[in-house]
């Protein structure tokens, strides 16, 4: 493993670089309050990072990422545009493999820019591309936009959808949802006796703890009403499951995707931006027709991605986590804004793991 | 040096464990008064009796401070990461047998799965502003087992003892906690979730990877294992 010395002047040397690139280098703390990484990750977040306490402030994180108080300083007091570039170290629990780091060295950058988000896309793609040419990795790219926008567009309640899009990152009970949303899974038993139940409360037991029986009666609506609600068709269901195969060279994937979007119109807009970020990345230079596109990339990935994925892996040394992720957040600026929102794209590369391959440089 | 035993030092727990131990001709007990933690162990040369709170059985077990303890494959799972490389189990022991489970309110009538329970912890966290709060000891259990299941919006409040009570109290929803019977959880009116088996435990004894053994440890760990039948 690269020594601390080498990996901070990495570190400088990749900062460098993003402050040619115009951004401004900027500082977070690495004590974290815990409440706001816990209400956008949930309860995963204490199995990834150090939490710690005192009496005063109460819990705090290890700071685990560095993209929430860099959103958070921009939607406080940020110039708009913007962009801006980090580094530091991250801190990550390790419970299931001792050999990985639980605190590593995270370069970043990151843009905040209203304007033209695929050129926005394009130009922090291109970046890393170019600094990260020499190591000849693997990059990937996907659109998690895509599977957001099909999910709108399936014939189903808004109430299913939104069971759906809840469950995006967690591609396990996204399927299991489309199973008993398409009518491919059994009603489970339970379900049934309920619904078919004249007074379902009648052997309910004493009334106990917070939730109360206006949850519990609205819940009960909610079911009777979805199992009113016609099965997602089996064609739907076929659609959704070609857009998560998609995985080819970005312009077979395009023209994938086109046809796909005949037959589902809903993702038009955004197999558009994909087209648009492709002719961006284009004209950076990018050779767009040996760049990998996987439909499904970054599914299981901290949920706050929400556009464009993508991330640069050494192939000859499958034990190693990636080099450099990124994406765009525009929902996570959202919910840290306060009733403001900005579209933002941004990445980390680790510099230790760039040594460790042999350097960029 | 001898084979250090690792036991539980009260209870039913060290009671069972002794008539265990027992019914395989090796006689475990306290040396002097009740109160003293030490112990002699008669019927097979060789080993000494560490009695020890069976909470920090795994503990030493990881550290290869005992060579071999008694305690709840609950309590090995909760609090080792990666068990299977720090421990080697030698036998269950039949008794301790305990589930750990979520359990909900009776009156939840629209709650009997973990897919229900990830929908009504949605619209909770929506209607109270925070996320459903499950009471538990047993964190790192639960947490892995929700987060393979798929259930979000959920949050773990740490409770050591009368969990069941937490849902009256309002501080929690739901728990997760280990019943062997299911008396107290009805009898505070909670029922299980269908799927909602996180793990199923007993007294266990086991064997530390990482400790160090002499080669007259290891002979007298042969002849254990020949004694209770284990290969």
């Amino acid at each position: 493993m690269a020594d601390r010395a080498a990996t901070l002047a990495e570190a400088l040397r990749l900062r460098a670089i993003f402050e040619a690139a115009g951004a401004l280098p900027v500082e977070t703390a690495i004590l974290q309050p815990a409440e706001v990484l816990l209400d956008l990750y949930g309860e995963d977040i204490r199995a990834r990072a150090y939490v710690t306490s005192d009496a005063l402030r109460g819990e705090q994180m290890l700071r685990p990422d560095f993209t929430v108080p860099v959103v958070q300083m921009h939607m406080a007091h940020g110039a708009d545009p913007a962009r801006y570039t980090y580094s530091g170290e991250v801190f990550r629990r390790q419970e299931e493999d001792a050999r990985r780091p639980n605190e590593y060295t995270q370069v970043g950058f990151e843009i905040f820019e209203r304007e033209a988000p695929e050129a926005a896309d394009a130009e922090v793609f291109a970046l890393f591309f170019n600094i990260l040419k020499p190591m000849g990795l693997r990059a990937a790219t996907g659109d998690i936009g895509l599977l957001i926008a099909a999910v709108e567009g399936l014939g189903t309640t808004d109430r299913r959808k939104a069971a759906l899009r809840r469950h995006i990152w967690r591609p396990r009970r996204f399927r299991a949802l489309i199973e008993r949303f398409s009518g491919r899974a059994p009603v489970p038993e339970t379900r049934a006796a309920l619904l078919a139940a004249r007074d379902p409360m009648a052997d309910a037991g004493p009334l106990i703890g917070l939730r109360g029986p206006d949850e519990i009666s609205s819940r009960i609506n909610a079911l009777r009403e979805d199992a009113q609600t016609p099965p997602i068709s089996g064609d739907e269901v076929a659609l959704l499951d070609a857009i998560l195969a998609v995985r080819e060279t970005c312009p077979n994937a395009l023209e994938r995707l086109r046809d796909i979007a005949v037959d589902m119109p809903a993702i038009q807009g955004a197999v558009g931006r994909l087209e648009r970020r492709l002719e961006a990345l284009l004209a950076r230079g990018i050779d767009i027709a040996s760049l990998d596109f996987e439909a499904s990339y970054g599914r299981t990935q901290m949920e706050y991605y929400d556009g464009f994925v993508f991330g640069f892996h050494a192939e000859k040394r499958p034990d190693l986590p990636p080099v450099a992720t990124g994406g765009r957040y525009d929902a996570l600026t959202r919910q840290l804004g306060q009733g403001r929102e900005i579209p933002a794209v941004g990445g980390v590369i680790r510099p230790g793991l760039v040594l460790d391959l042999g350097g960029a440089a | 040096m001898s084979l250090k035993l690792g036991v539980p030092s009260k209870g039913r727990l060290m009671e069972k464990t002794v008539d265990w131990f027992a019914r395989h001709g090796i006689a475990l007990g306290r040396s002097g008064s009740d109160r003293e933690y030490a112990g002699y162990v008669n019927g097979l040369e060789g080993i000494e009796l560490i009695l020890l709170s069976a909470g920090e059985i795994p503990r030493e077990l990881a550290a290869g401070r005992i060579h071999l303890g008694v305690t709840g494959t609950d309590l090995i799972r909760e609090k080792l990461a990666q068990w299977e490389q720090q421990v080697e189990e030698l036998a269950p022991l039949g008794f301790g047998q305990a589930d750990l489970v979520i359990a909900v309110p009776r009156v939840w009538v629209d709650v009997s799965t973990l897919d229900d329970l990830d929908a009504a912890a949605a619209a909770f966290r929506l209607k109270h502003g925070f996320r459903l709060r499950i009471a538990t000891k047993y964190h790192r259990l639960v947490r892995d087992f929700l987060r393979d299941a798929g259930v979000a919006d959920y949050q773990l409040v740490d409770s050591q003892g009368a969990t069941e009570g937490t849902i009256k109290n309002e501080t929690a929803e739901a728990i997760a906690d280990i019943t062997s019977t299911g008396d107290t959880l009805r009898a505070n009116h909670l029922k299980i979730l269908e799927d909602g088996l996180i793990l199923k435990s007993q007294a266990t004894l086991y064997r530390a990877r990482g400790a160090a053994f002499s080669e007259a440890e290891r002979v007298t760990l042969a002849q254990l294992r020949a004694r209770l039948g284990i290969d």
